[in-house]
């Protein structure tokens, strides 16, 4: 049983086509900025927006086929979790989670029961009585998470789960969402423009940018090889294009990187901000790859200084340098300030085009 | 019902404020064929009149307003105990015609009144007369659908007169709150028969149809008509009841229906 | 709480608190003249006559079957109104104002035109099933259910306008159909704004006065409701009058007050 969707829907400006297939027991992470359309892809999927064009089938039941066939969400076997849960605030917790095994014809009693069940899983059987308003972010999110499980859905559809947390409790939540994940063996696609959510929860990244698809793959392999500007920035690697030649590579922006190994033809070049250093004065010696550069910016991280730079002519138009608050001191760093940056050659990975 | 008494207060209110304003206006010449003879008539009068009288009293405003240039006529029609209690309130009428003594009888500053027309009651069904009615007898049949004033107001105390005279009890569907209502559910052919004055019957020429009945003269109704000790025109008042009460005035009302005594 | 609140108050600027206060006083002032006038001496022995009791008992019973009456056809139409694609919108919802703006004893003629014993609709009802509404007590509940249902569809289109339509796309992925989740998610969440409608609508019910004397008539214990006893005991005894619109005053205000306050706290 795969899901296969073949997503084409026109709205206004905004055009989605994309393709998109989800094995059993598999986690496809739909990751995008905002505006991508990832959202739109899920509710086509779950049947809140129908097709303009194309195909959703779950093997060989067709759900969207335009103009012949739609089913509406309520007859899908899907489970949804909202970015901010939708959770009914005129039902208490055990009543939510049972909405959909009521609504698809288990009794009272049994679907009360079975609910129970499921919130026993979360840890959140004390709640059964208690109205979705009353509950953390945390445990509302546990509660949506059940609510869409309940029905044992074939397909599962996560929609930004962890957006609406605050930092420290998105750490605890992701890692459990993570173990129920595991366990469910239906098909599951999560809808995210977070890449640590999409890397720790997916098997597979299908990243999206303007409605389409621009590269597929497994997290570490996105994660080594980004094809985009975006996917690099996600990742946070430097990544650049260009033609190689021996052991010299002209960007495409302009400036030349120099190979540790040879390459030849177009390729991409990506290597992490801590490959880099900064220095006040040109380094004695004079390595290959370093460049004059001025800083442009500098954002603080959790345990480094992300430092932004231009090295134009002679190397890259935009550069990552990550040093350490220390070194920011050391160098009485401030935006404009001219340096010197120098790249470690073994760093650097590059790939075809 | 309290929005029904505050718009009547409003209305009171701004009519209070027209009636000053009219006061002061300079009167214009009045001609010399004026029946009341009255030296200078002006400004406005109100005349407080019974709803019976609507068409009636209308006509003669307009007969009144050409014999007196510069007199202006304003009427309120309504039903004559909630015109009573206006009056009362301090409502700024010259002149009161009532649809029954009683209700003249509640108001308490008037000069002495006249009956100037007298009405008698008559059976109105819907045109063609579909159920066959003859006389006051039909009323008892269940099997009609008949509406009745409400004994509260005049003709249904009128028709409870009648009643008693005939010797019969009705058995009404509905006690209309005023004859109009009465008369509009015959002519919608919503039933079969009510009873109403002659003068109704008179007014929805067509719509419905009258048929007269021995025990109607059991029941006279008189209109009283009066002028107010506190009419804020007290001439011009004068000069109304007068025409009403002059033969001009008799061929309207009696075109009307009404009878004069 | 408390403390809250009597800060919000402190703070109330006084260009609305002025014209807030006199509003109220403009509502409450017939109230007071009412009272004023108020017969207190015999007020006991008018209050115990039969027909009182009647005409409030046929009161209650015909505005509370009207607001019931307009809830089962209203609420769907607010619903319509509200979220159906229908063509002409803006013109319907016009339309269901109509009843507003029309003078009641108009409407009531209107009425009669349509179910009366001649009326367009009525003619066959009366051939066919011998359903005659004039005259009758479903003839009073017809009169004030069209009448009210205006306030009922107003504020139930209000409140569905304003409700998120997502709720209802979570009961859908969650396997409920239009119906159920009409009744189990989208009407929940409406609550407060059908039972603001329902208030309302029964309030307009129980005062209604003109389409009922017009289309119903007036027979004592069949279609004789309060505002109509006080009309007809103003011809005759406005002390009675003052007596019997004090009564349904004061019944109203208590069931307004205990039905509200059971209803909102039930949402809670």
């Amino acid at each position: 049983m795969t899901l296969h969707a073949e997503i084409r829907v026109a709205r206004g400006e905004f055009d989605l086509s994309l393709d998109l297939t989800v094995e059993p027991g598999e986690v496809v992470a739909l990751l995008g900025p905002n505006g991508a359309g990832k959202t739109t892809a899920l509710r086509a999927i779950s049947g809140l927006l129908p097709l303009g064009d194309g195909r959703i089938a779950l093997d060989e039941e067709v759900w969207d086929e335009p103009p012949r066939t739609f089913r509406t969400p309520d007859r899908r076997p899907i489970g949804v979790v909202f970015q901010d849960y939708l959770l009914f605030d005129h039902l208490n917790c055990l009543e939510n989670v049972a909405f959909g095994l009521r609504a698809r014809g288990v009794d009272k009693h049994a679907a009360r029961a079975e609910a129970t069940r499921w919130l026993d899983t979360v840890g959140l059987s004390s709640y059964a009585r208690s109205r979705p308003r009353s509950l953390s972010g945390g445990q509302a999110q546990r509660v949506a998470l059940v609510r869409a499980l309940a029905t044992s859905p074939s397909l599962l559809l996560l929609d930004e789960p962890l957006a609406a947390l605050d930092a420290s409790t998105t750490l605890h939540v992701r890692a459990e969402l993570g173990q129920h994940l595991d366990r469910f063996p239906g098909h599951t696609l999560l809808v995210t423009h977070d890449p640590l959510d999409a890397m720790v929860l997916a098997d597979r990244l299908v990243i999206v940018e303007h409605g389409r698809v621009v590269q597929e793959g497994r997290p570490t392999e996105i994660a080594r090889r980004p094809r985009t500007d975006y996917v690099a920035q996600l990742v946070g690697l430097n990544l650049y294009r260009g033609r190689a030649s021996g052991n010299t590579v002209s960007l495409s922006e302009g400036g030349t990187i120099t190979l540790a190994e040879p390459a030849s033809g177009p390729v991409h070049v990506a290597f992490p901000p801590t490959a880099v250093s900064l220095y006040p004065e040109a380094p004695s010696g004079s390595p290959r790859n370093t460049w004059p550069a001025t800083v442009t910016g500098i954002e603080q991280h959790a345990h480094t200084v992300r430092v932004r730079l231009t090295a134009t002519p002679a190397g890259p138009t935009t550069l990552l340098a990550d040093i350490t608050p220390a070194a920011v001191a050391d160098l009485h760093l401030s935006p404009g300030q001219p340096l010197h940056a120098s790249l470690k050659a073994t760093e650097i990975h590059t790939y075809p085009v | 019902m309290f929005r029904r008494t505050v718009l009547a207060a409003l209305a009171a209110t701004v009519a209070l404020t027209l009636a000053g304003c009219g006061d002061d206006t300079p009167a214009a010449s009045s001609p010399s064929d004026s029946p009341s003879a009255a030296a200078s008539l002006s400004g406005t009068v109100n005349v407080f009149a019974a709803a019976s009288l609507t068409e009636s009293f209308t006509q003669i405003g307009k007969d009144f307003e050409a014999a007196h240039p510069g007199v202006k006529v304003t009427f309120n029609f309504a039903g004559s105990s909630a015109l009573a209690q206006q009056i009362n309130q301090g409502a700024p009428a010259d002149v009161f015609a009532s649809a029954a003594p009683k209700n003249m009888d509640q108001v308490t500053d008037k000069n002495s009144p006249t009956t100037f027309v007298t009405n008698t009651l008559e059976i109105a069904v819907p045109p063609g007369n579909p159920a066959k009615i003859t006389g006051l007898k039909d009323f008892g049949d269940k099997s009609k659908k008949i509406a009745l004033c409400a004994p509260q107001v005049p003709c249904g105390a009128a028709s409870e007169t009648v009643f008693k005279a005939a010797g019969g009890t009705p058995q009404p569907d509905s006690l209309e709150q005023d004859v109009k209502a009465a008369l509009t559910k015959v002519s919608l052919g919503e039933v079969d028969a009510s009873l109403v004055y002659k003068t109704d019957v008179q007014a929805a020429k067509g719509k419905v149809e009258g048929i007269e009945f021995p025990e109607a003269s059991e029941a006279v109704n008189k209109y009283p008509i009066a002028t107010l000790t506190k009419a804020p025109n007290a001439d011009g008042a004068k000069a109304f009841v007068d025409y009403v009460l002059s033969d001009k005035g008799k061929a309207v009302l009696t075109a009307a229906g009404f009878a004069t005594p | 709480m408390s403390r809250r609140s009597r800060s919000t108050i402190g703070r109330l600027p006084l260009v609305l608190l002025l014209p807030a206060l006199l509003g109220l006083a403009f509502l409450l002032i017939p109230l007071v003249g009412l009272l004023a006038k108020a017969p207190w001496s015999t007020l006991p022995s008018r209050l115990f006559s039969t027909d009182v009791w009647d005409a409030l008992r046929l009161s209650l019973l015909c505005a509370t079957a009207a607001t019931a009456m307009c809830m089962v056809l209203g609420i769907p139409l607010a619903w319509l109104l509200a979220r159906a694609p229908i063509p002409g919108r803006g013109v319907i919802r016009a339309l269901v104002t109509v009843p507003l703006v029309l003078p009641p004893v108009v409407g009531g003629v209107a009425l009669l035109l349509v179910l009366g014993r001649r009326g367009l609709v009525g003619q066959h009802l009366d051939a066919w099933f011998g359903i005659s509404l004039p005259f009758t007590t479903a003839g009073v509940i017809v009169a004030e259910a069209f009448v009210a249902m205006p306030f009922l569809v107003i504020s139930v289109e209000g409140a569905l306008r304003a409700a998120d339509p997502r709720y209802e796309e979570a009961a859908a992925t969650l396997g409920a159909g239009r119906w159920l989740t009409f009744r189990r998610v989208t009407l929940p969440s409406i609550a407060p704004g059908v039972v603001a409608g329902a208030v309302l609508c029964w309030a307009r019910a129980l005062g209604e006065f003109g389409a009922t004397i017009t289309f119903a008539g007036n027979f004592p214990g069949r279609t004789t409701t309060m505002p109509l006893a006080v009309y007809l005991a103003l011809e005759t005894d406005p002390d009675v009058a003052v007596v019997l619109s004090l009564v349904l005053l004061i019944v109203s205000v208590v069931v307004l007050a205990s039905l509200r306050e059971r209803w909102i706290s039930g949402l809670r």
